[in-house]
């Protein structure tokens, strides 16, 4: 039994070198991206969805989300949910501004 | 009395009491920097301008703290698997190191701020920085949180391997999902402050 967790383990740790070089990798990537000045839409599209990929890498594999328990995932979707109707608030703002016409 | 759940796992929820308690914290605190990413949001879109951060900002400075944030991590989850090899002089090495790292991210940040101040740039000069002094300067407090529970844990912490050793993996294990929570913060605010 320990002998089995302990390999099971050296197994994870050339894992984890795995996603510490790609994380590197990525990182040397949005920051090169960057130097090409992009308009800004896609500036923003290209660095959140690398930081997208290099969060995932840290939650899944450093964070062991890769194979957490159910209990911890009920609770992440609640906290995405969450935080996606916060991130929603600015669009929400958008839609309902005080304009010239709608001031009484 | 004892601290239920503290190493078995509870029936019902699958996990120990540390591991859930904290990943609810994280979620806390994924709230927490929501608030100010979604303040961030609305505050550039609908200024008039908006400088870019690479113009202002030291990228060279903020890309080696990213490096330096990423080895922290791997070092910290390296820390953790030394306990589970049941290497105890390992942990030490890489929970030093992981303490040591993230003294060195604080060290670079302060290099960056230093500039700023002395050129008359503070959170009170635009929305901008406010913005980015908010957001880097409350991570920063997360690294210097997150050092201080390492410590703890790399010091008079460590007894605890002598009396309880599966607790104390697990106590790092946790720590561990807090610190890699602060690099994933990071992860995501140096792109977007930074890099556009």
């Amino acid at each position: 039994m320990e002998t089995t967790a302990a390999h099971d383990i050296k197994k994870h740790v050339r894992l984890y070198i795995s996603v510490f070089i790609a994380l590197l990798a990525l990182t040397v990537v949005t920051v090169a991206i960057s130097y090409l000045h992009l308009d800004i839409t896609a500036a923003i599209f290209v660095a959140l969805t690398v930081a997208i990929i290099k969060g995932s890498l840290v939650a899944s594999y450093f964070m062991h989300l890769i194979s957490e328990k159910k209990i911890i995932f009920v609770t992440l979707i609640l906290t995405v949910l969450f935080f996606v109707v916060l991130m929603a608030l600015p669009l929400f703002s958008h839609s309902d501004q005080v304009t010239s016409s709608n001031v009484p | 009395m004892e601290i239920p759940y503290t190493v078995t796992a509870r029936a019902d929820t699958g996990v120990n009491n540390a591991k859930l308690g904290v990943w609810l914290f994280l979620a806390s605190e994924v709230m927490l920097f929501g608030a100010l990413f979604t303040s961030y949001i609305l505050l550039r879109t609908t200024a008039p301008e908006w400088p870019k951060g690479y113009e202002i900002l030291n990228v060279p400075l903020a890309t080696l703290n990213t490096a330096v944030l990423i080895t922290s991590s791997i070092t910290m989850v390296m820390a953790w698997a030394s306990l589970m090899m049941k290497n105890f002089s390992k942990y030490k090495i890489y929970m030093g190191l992981t303490i040591i790292l993230g003294l060195a991210f604080l060290v670079i940040k302060a290099l960056e701020y230093g500039p700023k101040f002395s050129h008359g740039l503070y959170p009170s000069t635009n929305t901008f920085f406010a913005i980015y002094f908010t957001l880097t300067g409350l991570h920063g407090l997360h690294v210097i949180g997150g050092m201080i529970i390492n410590s703890y844990f790399w010091g008079p912490g460590s007894k605890m391997w002598s009396t309880d050793p599966q607790r104390f993996t697990n106590r790092i294990e946790v720590a561990g999902l807090y610190w890699h929570f602060v690099d994933i913060v990071w992860i995501f605010l140096f792109p977007t402050i930074y890099l556009v």
